[in-house]
């Protein structure tokens, strides 16, 4: 123990809030991220492997139509816009603007999420046909578990947006949002790769 | 408080401001108090409470399985009974004790030891520790009524299917591995942005107590090992409720996909229980040994290569599938690789007893435990990683002996000596001294009693999971022997229990700092006020009460009336802002319940995701919505970046 | 109190051995090699475990050496910060020291164990003889692959192997995982349904060996043994050419009813009796089954009480097995018996 008086860190001028990895939310968004990425990696290994103890892939059934599952790829890949100009209003913390990209954004979701539902049953075999629509049924089926959730979670916080009780968090929980979609996309783009693609090769 | 606080009180210093600050950070009383309760410290004593009683539960479950096996064609235990209690047995310790108790006691402790007053996500965190519970309960529910799982731990496919396994047996266990892991992998999230966030300032990475690096590196390893099991298990629910073909045999599935799946989960798993250990042992060495650990750097850097070749071992359990040779081999040399690590960890820790002044009390006897019951599990596991060795003792009671010495020498006896050595700061009081002397060496004798004989019994022959054997093979000696060590193992379990009941309600008060130890936890009172930290210190070495600074700095300018905490950076821990945490909550417990029905009716029908996830939505939205009061208090003290 | 403890368990711990060792059977038993394989591996364990226990004395010894040369203390003695700022060259040494030591004996570990599972594997297959064992719970089915194929023959729970011959056996399952284990002869190797595994070995020491199911398969996995007899080449032939005859007839009154209520009951659901209407698989052959020592996978002795407590209540032995009580009075019984026991 010192005999000086101590020395005081005043953090009163300190914001009350911050954006980006700053945030806790930031770090618990990376730490979902993590874990799901994990999900679907080994998900997607698991499909391979399957295929290579397999004499023929798929099993007994001709490979996912291409229609749905490309103009499903599609509309995602557009959601990427009003995300992108949602998260950068939740930056500027622009309200008005917020709520104009979130609701965009969540026009996007319909469009998916209807899409998806043609996808299944394009996909020209059952779950429990054989191992390659139970690993087939399963990828797409935690994908789409993604995007219900994150559906889910984008209207709350659109919602919350007209409704309020807001406060500067709630930009930070938009722009967080942001990031998980994009996590939400991108998984699709390579799981798309996966599911449409491989068979054919 | 139910008038929303408009005007910032900042903490003044004085008892009355103390008084409102601990008042704020308090859980609010009663029932409705309790279940809303979001207080780290709550949450971390109930954690390690439920976690504790699972451990008796897995003891009483092992001793009946001694009971059994003490002669050859023993008939106190009946065959399916035998098959139910070795797999709770596995269960319990694996999924319901090893890796939650070491969570449970980083949350309570972590944010003590980084000079924070709580955690990143509290409400979170109460919903892990309900969801834990939850599931808990129903696997034990479930044993309860004959449905208890009886294909062991690990459930081998296909086994586990539904021709092998009729009933709901097997749909109960993989549906608890649901909810345990998602307690789990939340619990991870909660402590690794603790550990980068929530750090007082000053404590630059380089400054943080080997303890806290060691959660941190588990908390990484579980983000990327539980997913595995997640996905194995449900795959294995598909199979039997949607007659989906992932590890059936014919049509295209494959019972050794099972395999890879959950051992790329279970072996990192062990070392999820293996990493906390170690993070104990410096904690209590360097206090007991009156100095800083030997090569922090070395130290930290052994706990980030465990952690990273953990990943890398799997095929080790899988050794006498038919897999390729030249695969199998690789690892061998990477199961042989991470004795490095633990090796470096373990000439420090010598190096440093080698160097210190020895106080030998209850704490310190626990590990040094370990530098002879790890070591010997350790040494074994070498031997288990030779691929030929392994084809003659797989599966056999060898791996049983190995088993247990490298989990309780390496993690159990460590936490023993982490519950003599933390429960002062946690109830205000001191274990008794000489009943922990008795607890020891009871336990370290009954232990080795029990397991040593199990190395040979596996070498002559005796297979794992039998729940009888013929007289013939001889084995009846040393089965009798490893049962009376259990005996002894129970005894001094018993003492322990006394001890922490006695010591609980009676034992000698403690000061804020009854062992002289270095880190930020001893600063404060035993057990700490609600709000942890009357000032959170600024932090300028790695052993703060240790090294005098040259001027003690304290963070000023937090509220008194308000939950804030201050934010820092990852690195070198500067100031950042002042977050605002939520109030208590009953949220995460409904949505707990919420989650158990979707969870448990699943287990009947595949539409209970559907409509059982209605309850868990409304729930989450619910505890999400900010609430009016709150946002007006945050409001009036806001300060945009 | 510390000390007198610490004796009694060292008293306790060297005792233990000397007792065990005595009693312990030596017909499974992995530190008993009677094959090429499991003696290579057992040498492998002789160095292993010369290395490991070197290390746990060294490293014991330094620990217990460090605890008790340094000063004792309590919670009141202030702490040595001066660590922190000083080198500490000699502990660093020997951190290292210790360090590239463990390495190098790992080293050594890999490259013994790369060599032994080389040998394991490296072994002229010429004239072996070539069996299919199929794992069932909880019984082992076993077919003997011979040249030209007409000279196969099946049996179970009992093999027999020439001395001094490899023997090469194909694994599988026809229902869960189960694992073929002989520790006198080899290491232990799964029999995966779905797949065919290979495990080959030779027996160098004629005898009666026992093997268990290593793999968790179910209610009876406790129950699931099997026993190779390894003998001479010229026994072996005699065994093998009595194996391929099919089942004699009857020729004593009691047998001759004992074949009839055999073939009019449920036996024949689930059994085979080469030479007669008998050709059902679901369980073991039966053909010979009177030259067998076992019964019901090394669970009860082959004898005339054993088998007739056997066919009356197999469940009171074994529970949930998949055989089902007999139907038969006592007389009954006792003729069916003797019809069996015509099945050498």
């Amino acid at each position: 123990m010192t005999s000086e008086k101590p020395d005081a860190l005043n953090v009163t001028e300190l914001p009350s809030f911050a954006f980006g990895h700053r945030s806790p939310m930031w770090w618990g968004t990376m730490g979902m991220i993590a874990i799901e990425g994990t999900v679907f990696v080994l998900a997607i290994m698991s499909y391979f492997y399957l295929y290579s103890h397999s004499p023929s892939w798929p099993m007994t059934t001709p490979a996912p139509e291409l229609l749905w599952g490309t103009i499903n790829t599609c509309i995602m890949l557009g959601s990427y816009i009003p995300n992108h100009f949602a998260k950068k209003a939740a930056l500027k913390m622009d309200l008005s603007q917020v709520r104009l990209w979130l609701v965009i954004c969540m026009l996007f979701s319909v469009a998916f999420l209807t899409v998806r539902v043609f996808e299944f049953g394009a996909l020209n075999v059952r779950w429990d046909t054989d191992a390659y629509g139970s690993i087939v049924w399963m990828l797409l089926g935690l994908h789409t578990l993604h995007l219900l959730t994150d559906a889910v979670d984008s209207l709350v916080l659109t919602v919350l947006m007209f409704t309020g009780p807001l406060e500067g968090k709630r930009f930070v929980d938009v722009s967080e949002n942001c990031m998980y979609w994009n996590f939400v996309v991108g998984s699709w783009l390579i799981i798309y790769a996966v599911l449409y693609w491989s068979p054919r090769f | 408080m139910s008038v929303p606080v408009t005007e910032r009180v900042v903490y003044d210093g004085t008892p009355e401001g103390t008084v409102e600050l601990a008042e704020t950070w308090r859980d609010p009383p009663g029932l409705m108090g309790s279940l809303s309760a979001i207080n780290h410290k709550t949450i971390g004593r109930r954690f390690i409470v439920t976690t504790m009683g699972f451990f008796a539960a897995g003891g009483i479950l092992a001793a009946l399985m001694r009971l059994q096996l003490m002669r050859p064609e023993n008939d106190l235990i009946g065959m399916d009974l035998y098959n139910q209690l070795f797999s709770m047995h596995g269960t319990t310790m694996m999924f319901l004790f090893a890796v939650p108790v070491m969570q449970a006691v980083a949350i309570y402790l972590v944010p003590l030891m980084i000079g924070a007053r709580t955690v990143a996500f509290p409400r979170m965190n109460a919903f892990a520790y309900w969801i834990f519970l939850f599931g808990g309960l129903m696997i034990y529910g479930a044993f309860f009524f004959n449905t208890g799982p009886d294909a062991g731990w690990f459930g081998y496919a296909p086994l586990t299917e539904s021709e092998y396994s009729p009933g709901k047996r097997i749909d109960f266990w993989a549906q608890m591995i649901t909810f345990t892991e998602v307690s789990a992998l939340l619990e991870a999230i909660v402590i690794i942005t603790t550990i980068f966030k929530l750090r007082a300032p000053g404590m630059t990475m380089n400054r943080m107590p080997l303890y806290v690096w060691a959660m941190l590196v588990t908390s990484f390893m579980v983000l990327f090992a539980m997913p595995a099991v997640m996905l194995a298990s449900t795959g294995l629910i598909t199979d039997r409720l949607v007659n989906t073909h992932f590890y059936r045999s014919g049509d295209g599935g494959d019972p050794v996909l099972w395999q890879h799946l959950f051992w790329f989960f279970g072996h990192p798993e062990v070392y999820l229980i293996f990493i906390p250990g170690l993070g104990f042992l410096s904690a209590i060495i360097e206090t007991f040994s009156r100095r800083p650990i030997f090569g922090y750097p070395a130290m930290v850097l052994a706990l980030i290569a465990t952690a990273f070749l953990a990943f890398g071992l799997w095929v080790h359990h899988m050794f006498t599938a038919n897999l390729p040779e030249l695969g199998k081999t690789f690892f061998t040399a990477a199961s042989l690789l991470i004795a490095i690590p633990t090796a470096i960890q373990i000439f420090c820790w010598i190096a440093t007893l080698w160097k210190g002044r020895l106080n030998f009390r209850t704490p310190l006897l626990f590990v040094l435990a370990f530098f002879f019951i790890l070591l010997m599990g350790g040494l074994t596991g070498l031997m288990l990683a030779s691929v030929s060795l392994d084809l003659q003792v797989h599966d056999t009671y060898f791996v049983v002996a190995h088993l247990h010495y490298v989990l309780l020498g390496g993690a159990v006896f460590p936490l023993f000596g982490a519950i003599y050595y933390w429960f002062p700061k946690y109830t205000g009081r001191l274990m008794n001294e000489r009943l922990g002397q008795w607890n020891f060496w009871l336990f370290f004798i009954g232990f080795n009693v029990t397991f040593f004989p199990m190395h040979l019994l596996g070498l002559y022959g005796m297979p794992r999971r039998v729940y009888t054997y013929a007289a013939e093979m001889g084995w009846g000696t040393m089965n009798l022997i490893s049962t009376l060590g259990a005996l002894l193992i129970a005894i001094s379990m018993l003492l322990f229990l006394i001890n922490a009941v006695r010591s609980y309600r009676k034992g000698i008060k403690a000061a804020n700092d009854p062992w002289g130890g270095g880190t930020l936890e001893w600063a404060v009172a035993s057990p700490p006020p609600a709000h942890n930290f009357d000032v959170i210190p600024v932090v300028h070495a790695r052993y703060p009460l240790w090294e005098a600074p040259k001027k003690t700095g304290y963070v000023a300018g937090l509220a008194a009336n308000h939950r804030e905490q201050l934010i820092t950076s990852v690195i070198d821990a500067q100031p950042d802002y002042r977050g605002s945490f939520p109030d208590p909550s009953i949220w995460p417990f409904i949505s707990a319940i919420a989650a158990s029905i979707l969870f448990i009716g699943s287990i009947y029908t595949p539409w209970a995701v559907v409509w059982a996830s209605i309850p868990v939505s409304i729930a989450l939205i619910a505890w999400f919505w900010p609430r009016k009061k709150e946002t007006e208090e945050d409001l009036a003290l806001e300060k945009s970046p | 109190m510390r000390g007198i403890l610490s004796a009694a368990f060292a008293v306790s711990l060297a005792a233990l051995p000397l007792h065990a060792f005595s009693q312990v059977a030596t017909f499974q038993n992995a530190m008993q090699p009677a094959g090429v394989q499991a003696e290579k591996i057992l040498d492998l364990w002789y160095l292993t475990f010369a290395i490991c226990t070197a290390v746990f004395i060294a490293v014991l010894a330094a620990f217990l050496y460090a605890i008790r040369r340094a000063p004792r203390a309590d919670e009141r003695t202030a702490a040595e910060v001066s660590f922190l700022r000083q080198a500490e060259p000699a502990s660093k040494r020997a951190v290292l020291l210790a360090v590239a030591l463990s390495t190098i004996l790992l080293l050594v570990l890999l490259v013994a164990d790369v060599f032994t599972g080389r040998a394991l594997i490296q072994m002229p297959l010429g004239d072996g003889i070539h069996i299919e064992l199929t794992g069932h719970r909880w019984w082992w089915e076993a077919r003997y692959s011979a040249d030209p194929p007409s000279r196969m023959f099946t049996t179970a729970n009992e093999l027999h192997i020439p001395v001094g011959k490899p023997v090469v056996i194909s694994l599988k399952s026809s229902d869960v995982i189960h694992s073929f284990w002989v520790p006198n002869l080899h290491g232990k190797k799964d029999m995966i349904p779905g797949r065919t595994a290979t495990i080959t070995l030779r027996v160098d020491k004629p005898g009666i060996y026992r093997g268990q199911c290593a793999e968790f398969c179910g209610y009876q996995h406790a129950k699931m043994a099997l026993l190779v007899i390894a003998e001479p080449q010229e026994q072996y032939e005699v065994w093998a050419e009595q194996q391929r005859q099919p089942a004699p007839a009857p020729t004593t009154a009691s047998a001759i009813t004992g074949q009839k209520l055999f073939m009019g009951g449920t036996c024949v659901s689930c059994h085979t009796v080469r030479g007669t209407s008998a050709q059902a698989t679901l369980g073991p052959d039966l053909t010979h089954l009177a030259s067998r020592k076992t019964l019901a996978a090394g669970t009860l002795p082959n004898s005339r009480e054993h088998l007739a407590a056997w066919i009356n209540d197999p469940q009171k032995f074994k529970l949930m097995a998949n055989m089902p009580s007999s139907p038969f009075s006592s007389e009954q019984l006792q003729a069916v018996v003797l019809y069996l026991e015509t099945l050498k």
